[in-house]
């Protein structure tokens, strides 16, 4: 290991204030990166009706097919279809404790995944896990509810891809508060020092539970830090698909190539709550949240391109409807887990 | 999992020579184990965990590490997730502070929040224990608490040869295991030597099953459960106390997950009492979980009530005597025995 990297030789990489031109994407790439977004909307639309349908009356967070904590990324799909349309099955993914568009984007089984989510038999986990603990062994996807906690487990997969002579990679996600955290930059210093094959994220979608960035950190982009560890950091401001594409190209490519790890932060959005039934009191830029929504963007976009008019939208969103529904009625139908078997599974 | 049990050639090795001969060994055998942590390189680990497999294996495979416990416990498993198998080494047990939420909330949950379907075949080491002056902060044991956190097993050797044959189980486990071997154990050239340090170490592969007490001495009248460098202590009162006609059975329990629970019982319904003998903390530890071994099942089978020797919930000690005073020592061991036997 100590003789794969030099420090002395490592260049300080500089930090990208604002992203390169990305290159055009062709008519099938955009139309996937929608499509994608569409699908982890679709998805989280059917969680929302499904988790407050039996939560009364009032509001009893572990009542219903949906119990518990429910942490949604509606607003944050740019970054998950942007930098997943770079990963195969084959590369790893951790995500966060908002974790959705992340596994929809790396492909986890959309039926194991709502299953877990409604903690029943057929689920990732068999009902172990639930939303916040998804481990899929077919794409390598896995979350973790510990703020910068994904970090470390992602540098073993990338050491165990590159020992066995791939060119696969692991990307890393963090919200932006988790870049406060020691996992952060433990896990940075040693990716790089090592140059692991890593792609760090950093979703910042400007609040920690209630507290905001500005408040929390002490600089304003958090991709600056990847200049501490000599890695190339860069920052995409307006939560935009094609700017994340564009940056996870090249920070993927260079991954691959076996440069070493970047970082890259997304200004991204956080539409709803922290979590389902946050009332948002604390919250300061309500009034103009919706009109940021990235997915109506995208859509017209694509419209004035020409790739999109009424009909196939409609076409994207019913086959995404299907296929959510489709989800939703196995995990429904899964069988909830036999409770004699609560302590199984902690030992192989 | 197979015991050895055709004879074997043995030598005398001290305990952290056996555990590398084991590590060696395994790492000969299967190209996937791989060895990480602070100095253990050129170092050969503070606590001789290491010695020569630098020189051996090479820089991919005993690999140090930045003083970064939370990243590199988290490396090691995102590589075992992925099917390698990793021995990492928290160097002091007293560290795990800094790293916990990757052992507790990763490391050992990851398996049954998969539901299954995700293996984490990881070995964690780390040295443990006191008697030597290093302070509060470098000389707990804290098997207790990695006990008390379900999903990983958590081996303890007292002796060389269990020392290579439960590092062997180890790394051939499909869950993580946390081998903790006490630097009073190792027979460090810096420490003060304990002769049980030194002892016979079966050549060749060398299997110890995880989960399996061991008697470490036969007796009929009081039954000694310890682990450890207290073994060590137990079994020197043990034979102090045999010309004066006080026969003690010590059981080394080798292992706190899983427990042995049947040797204590066995044990017990053969003696009637029991002294525990723990250098963890006294609260909440595994002096209450052995004796809760024996009420659970059936308290008749004490004749007198049970007696545990423990740190008595208060920081390890820096000076020699006030440390002396709180760890679990022959003198407090074997007033114990004799209350007991009495």
């Amino acid at each position: 290991m100590t003789t794969e990297a030099s420090p002395s030789t490592t260049p300080t990489m500089p930090t990208a204030r604002t992203s390169p031109e990305a290159p055009e994407l062709s008519p099938a790439t955009r139309t996937q990166l929608y499509e994608t977004m569409v699908l982890s909307r679709t998805y989280e639309e059917a969680i929302l009706r499904e988790y407050h349908a039996d939560k009364g009356p009032g509001f009893d967070i572990g009542k219903g097919l949906v119990p518990g904590e429910m942490h949604l990324s509606a607003g944050q799909e740019p970054v998950a279809a942007g930098v997943c349309a770079h990963l195969s099955a084959d590369d790893a993914v951790t995500a966060t404790h908002r974790p959705h568009h992340l596994a929809i984007a790396h492909g986890v089984d959309l039926r194991k995944m709502t299953a877990e989510i409604f903690g029943r038999e057929g689920g990732l986990g068999r009902g172990r896990g639930g939303h916040m603990h998804l481990f899929d062994p077919a794409t390598h996807f896995s979350c973790s509810g510990i703020i910068a906690e994904g970090y470390p487990p992602a540098l073993g997969q990338a050491f165990a891809f590159r020992r066995r002579g791939t060119d696969r990679i692991a990307v890393a996600v963090t919200g932006e508060g988790a870049a406060n955290q020691g996992g952060f930059h433990e896990s940075l210093n040693l990716a790089a020092r090592w140059s692991l094959p890593v792609v760090f994220v950093v979703e910042d979608n400007d609040w920690g539970i209630s507290v905001p960035r500005d408040v929390a950190t002490a600089i304003g982009s958090n991709a600056d830090r990847a200049s501490a560890y000599g890695i190339p950091g860069e920052r995409i401001e307006d939560n935009d698909v094609e700017a994340v594409h564009a940056a996870a190209g090249r920070a993927v490519a260079r991954a691959r190539a076996g440069e070493g790890p970047s970082l890259i932060e997304v200004h991204t959005l956080r539409l709803w709550g922290h979590f389902e039934g946050d009332a948002q009191g604390y919250r300061s830029d309500l009034d103009e949240v919706p009109g940021r929504d990235p997915i109506p963007a995208y859509e017209a976009r694509l419209r004035e391109a020409g790739l999109l008019d009424d009909a196939r939208i409609a076409e994207i969103k019913d086959d995404a409807s299907s296929r959510v529904e489709d989800a939703i009625q196995f995990a429904k139908s899964s069988p909830i887990p036999d409770p004699t078997t609560a302590t199984d599974y902690v030992f192989a | 999992m197979t015991i050895t049990e055709a004879p074997q050639a043995t030598r005398r090795l001290t305990t952290s020579k056996a555990m590398v001969e084991a590590i060696a060994q395994e790492m000969e055998r299967d190209e996937s184990v791989f060895y990480l942590g602070e100095d253990v390189g050129a170092y050969g680990g503070i606590f001789s965990s290491t010695t020569g497999l630098l020189e051996r294996f090479g820089p991919e495979r005993i690999i140090d590490t930045p003083i970064s416990e939370t990243a590199f416990i988290g490396l090691g498993i995102g590589a075992a997730v992925e099917g390698m198998r990793p021995i990492v080494e928290v160097m002091f047990a007293d560290f795990m502070g800094v790293c916990l939420d990757q052992i507790y909330n990763h490391m050992a949950k990851i398996h049954f929040e998969s539901g299954g379907n995700v293996k984490v075949p990881m070995v964690l080491t780390m040295a443990t224990g006191g008697g030597y002056s290093d302070g509060a902060q470098h000389s707990q044991c804290l098997w207790g608490t990695l006990a008390h956190l379900p999903g990983m097993k958590v081996v303890v050797p007292s002796s060389p040869a269990d020392a290579k044959g439960l590092m062997t189980a180890a790394i051939r486990d499909d869950n993580p295991v946390v081998y903790m071997f006490h630097k009073g154990v190792m027979g460090l050239p810096w420490m003060a030597k304990n002769p049980r340090s030194i002892e016979e170490v079966p050549d060749g592969e060398h299997l110890v099953p995880i989960g399996k007490a061991r008697i470490a001495r036969e007796g009929s009248d009081v039954t000694v459960v310890t682990l450890s460098l207290s073994v060590h202590h137990a079994l020197d009162v043990a034979e102090k106390l045999a010309p004066q006609g006080i026969d003690v059975e010590v059981i080394d329990l080798r292992s706190l997950v899983p427990l042995d629970r049947e040797a204590i019982l066995t044990s017990v319904g053969k003696t009637g009492r029991l002294v525990v003998v723990d250098e963890d903390y006294l609260s909440y530890g595994v002096s209450a979980e052995v004796i809760a071994t024996i009420t659970d099942q059936d308290p008749g089978m004490l004749v007198v009530p049970p007696r545990r020797i423990a740190v008595p919930d208060v920081p390890i000690p820096y000076a020699h005597d006030l440390e002396y005073a709180v760890l679990p020592r022959h003198d407090r061991i074997e007033a114990a025995i004799r209350a007991t036997a009495g």
